[in-house]
This record gives structure tokens, sequence and C-alpha cells, in this order.
């Protein structure tokens, strides 16, 4: 059975269309990256499969729930499916700990010794264990963005979302994010993630997702998706990113 | 321009004009703590709330902010009797300042929970957490530390302003200093005296306002 599931989505700004009858199925266990242009509703899909974003048609299922039924616990459902976004979007006023240690604490009611302790689980599993106490703005972008990382792993979820999560990284930065998201995806995380690293979607990904217009345009596994696309629009999409 | 001064008389009457010195200090503490908390409820009203109290919310808003603090005060210690709540002149000068202060706090609040991007929201909600958690613990602590500097003033600003209570003879330090006055015809020393004891008092409140910033806020 899928984790994820969309069938005929439909998502609008207005009278701008965004998602234009989106489908797909995302397997437990799968990695999928979502490549595509700015604007053509990479990020908006990201952010309707967790419910940031209303959608106006369609269903998404996450593990036999409808997101978009406005019956579902929202809440519940978030607790299962972590984002890290490209902004990373820390609270500065908390610590690393903290930050890492609120939503199971207040939202799961766990104790703060047994809290630490994960915090300083997830952190390991980030390589920033000795960064426990410092705050956000004492760290490097790809530190700050491996504590938002960590956050989202804390809270134990069956989906991890990345919405472009290396894009404000300098290369060097990128490569100590991407090694955290290939540690993960050697443990059988099931992720999705809109990137523009093609070579890290080619070694990571099993399969690739090329939106275009709102539309899925294209999709296949990721050996043979980038290395041969059957569409003009992701071949000239390919060149412009690789050049 | 042969005038003498002469404190003497003004400062025999030192355990009178301390009493008035309490009072003023009472008002403002308890119009601050009391405003503070209508401005933080105002403020999530006004932004959160369903339309209508967001409406409710910014008339009065609007309403206090454009009326004098002593027309205020002066509905409240002799309107309210028409109606037949009949205030003594102290609860009745905490009402009226904090109905006026929670009014301006309500505006400085909003403002300091309008710079906190949505972002910082939107990852407390894709946590978990409920609306009111991410309020609690995400949204808060950094808006009152964007806002802190313009509450602090505006709290320096009501105490200063709690004087106007000496009009309903509410017995506060400008009360004393009236009635010194009236019994020493002393009264170009008696307001000095008293605008001394305002400026000290104004000065201290600085100084304990920065004090609970690093408090507050620093870190660890």
């Amino acid at each position: 059975m899928s984790l994820v599931e969309l069938s005929h989505v439909v998502k609008r700004f207005g009278t701008n269309t965004v998602l234009d009858d989106v489908s797909m199925t995302v397997a437990p266990g799968e990695i999928i990256a979502v490549i595509g242009r700015s604007g053509s509703g990479k990020s908006t899909m990201l952010r309707c499969i967790n419910g940031l974003e209303p959608i106006q048609d369609g269903r998404i299922l996450f593990d036999g729930a409808v997101v978009n039924d406005p019956q579902t616990d929202l809440r519940a459902l978030r607790q299962r499916v972590g984002i890290v976004f490209q902004s990373y979007n820390l609270f500065p006023h908390l610590s690393v700990e903290k930050n890492i240690t609120l939503a199971p604490r207040v939202v799961k009611n766990m104790s703060e010794s047994e809290a630490r302790e994960l915090a300083r689980e997830v952190l390991r599993k980030v390589g920033l264990e000795e960064k426990i106490g410092a705050y956000p703005d004492q760290l490097s972008g790809g530190q700050q963005q491996r504590v938002a990382i960590a956050r989202s792993l804390a809270m134990r979820p069956q989906l991890m979302l990345f919405d472009e999560i290396t894009s404000a990284l300098d290369p060097e930065l990128t490569g100590e994010v991407l090694k955290v998201l290939e540690a993960m995806a050697g443990d059988g995380m099931t992720m999705l993630l809109v990137t523009h690293e093609i070579g890290f979607a080619k070694r990571v990904a099993s399969r690739v997702v090329f939106m275009h217009q709102g539309r899925i345009w294209e999709e296949g596994t990721a050996a043979e998706t980038l290395s041969a696309p059957r569409t003009q629009e992701l071949e000239t999409f390919l060149s412009a990113v690789l050049h | 321009m042969g005038y003498r001064f002469n404190f003497r008389d003004v400062f025999a009457q030192q355990d009178f004009l301390l009493e008035g010195l309490v009072l003023t200090l009472q008002l403002s503490f308890v119009a601050m703590a009391l405003g503070l908390l209508v401005g933080v409820t105002g403020a999530a009203l006004r932004l959160y709330g369903p339309r209508p109290v967001r409406a409710v919310v910014a008339t009065y808003v609007e309403a206090i902010r454009n009326t004098p603090l002593l027309v205020q005060l002066f509905l409240v210690f002799f309107g309210l009797p028409s109606l037949g709540i009949r205030l003594d002149a102290t609860t009745a000068s905490i009402i009226a300042l904090t109905v006026n202060l929670g009014a301006y706090a309500t505006e400085i609040v909003r403002a300091g929970l309008q710079a906190i991007p949505r972002a910082q929201i939107e990852a407390g909600v894709s946590l978990g957490l409920s609306r009111l958690q991410v309020f609690r613990y995400i949204v808060l602590m950094p808006a009152l530390r964007v806002m802190y500097p313009a509450l602090a003033s505006q709290f320096i600003l009501l105490m200063l302003a709690t004087s106007v209570v000496s009009q309903i003879s509410a017995p506060d330090l400008f009360h004393t200093a009236s009635i010194i006055q009236s019994r020493t015809f002393r009264d170009f020393e008696v307001y000095i005296v008293v605008a001394a004891l305002y400026l000290a008092l104004a000065l201290a409140f600085r100084l304990a306002f920065a004090g609970l910033y690093q408090v507050a806020f620093a870190r660890r």
C-alpha cells in the first residue's frame, strides 16, 4: 500500500492554477526527487501533503487518511510527516536542544530527561551533538539546516518532506546537508525532496518527478529519467541546471 | 526678582509626600500588569479573532487613543454612578488607567506579533503544535522582545499620566502636592520637589526595565 497518494489534485492561488490535476503515489521507503523550474508547483505540492496549503479539487491520502478532509486531525497527521524548509526556520530564541525538544515535550508530553536524550540521539544522526547548547545564530547555514532536520526527526516521522533545503547554502555546506540525507536514505526513511541537486537525485533517489506548469510532466526511475529525458521540456531544464 | 526659595515647609511634609508616591507607584504597577494583559488579549483578538470581534477591538483602540485620559477617567468616576456603579477614586483610577494603557498596549503588541515571520508559525504547526502552543512557545517571546522598547516607553508615559487621578481626588503624588501647596503656599517649591520625584521615578523605571530586559531575554 502506498504511504502517500495524490489523485487529481488541483491547487489555485486566486485565478492562478499552481497544481493542475496532479496524481502520484509514494510507497514506503521510496525516495522521490521532485525537480522543475521555479514556479512549476514543486514546493506547493509538498506543502499540500502536510496540509499547510488547502487544495481546491482532488484528494490527498496519507497512510489512509484524507489530508484535505476538514474532519481529519491535521495535528496528529503532522506529527507523522516531517517537513524541512529552505530557510531552516529554527526558533531563534531557543537553544538547539530546546528547538528539538519543544514539540516532543508539548505535543507528546515527553519528560525533560527523555526529551534531552532524544535531542542527543537525533543530533548525533546529523553530526552536531556538540552544538546542543548553541543558539541558531551561532551556527552556519549548513549546521542550522542539519538542526532543522534533527528537529523533524525527533518526532519520529514516517515521511520526510524537504523543500529545497540546500538552495540557500554554498556548495561546501550543501555537501554536509546532503550527506545527512544520504544517511537517512540508508535508514530506510521515506522521503520526498524538492531539489536542484541533479547529481544527488541521480545518486540517492529511487524515482524522479519532473514538474512543469503545475503538472507532472515526466516521471520514472532516477537513472533513466535523468540520463534519457523523453520530453523536450525536461531536456531543456536539465541542460539549464547542469551548465 | 527677589524670590527666596524655602523648601523647609515642603520637606516637613515628607511623610505625606511619601504616601502619595506610594499610591502613584501602586497605580502604575497595577495598571501596567492589567494593561499588558488587556494588550496581549486585545492584540490576539485583533489579529486572530472572528471578524466582528476584530472590529470591536479596533473600535476600542481608536476610541481610547483619540480621547483624553482625563475624560476617560471622568466617565468612569462621574459617569458610571448614573448606571448604579459607584467606585472609590482609587478603583476608578485603576480602571481608567488600565483601559487607557490597554488600548496603546494592544497596538504595540499587535505590531510585535506581526513582526514574527509566518515561516516561524508554519514550522511550529508542521511539528504538530496547536495554534495556542505556537503562540505560547514560538511567537510570544520573540514578539515581546521586539515590542519591549515601545512597551517600556508606554509604561513610563502611563506612570507620568497617573497624575491626572488627582482630579478625582485619588491621593496620589500630585494630589498630595496640591494639598501641601494649599497648606504652605510654597507653590514653586512644592512643584519643583514633585517634578524631581517624577523625574526620579521615570529614571528608576527606565533602569528597572533595562535590567528586566537582561533577565527576560538573556540567554541560558
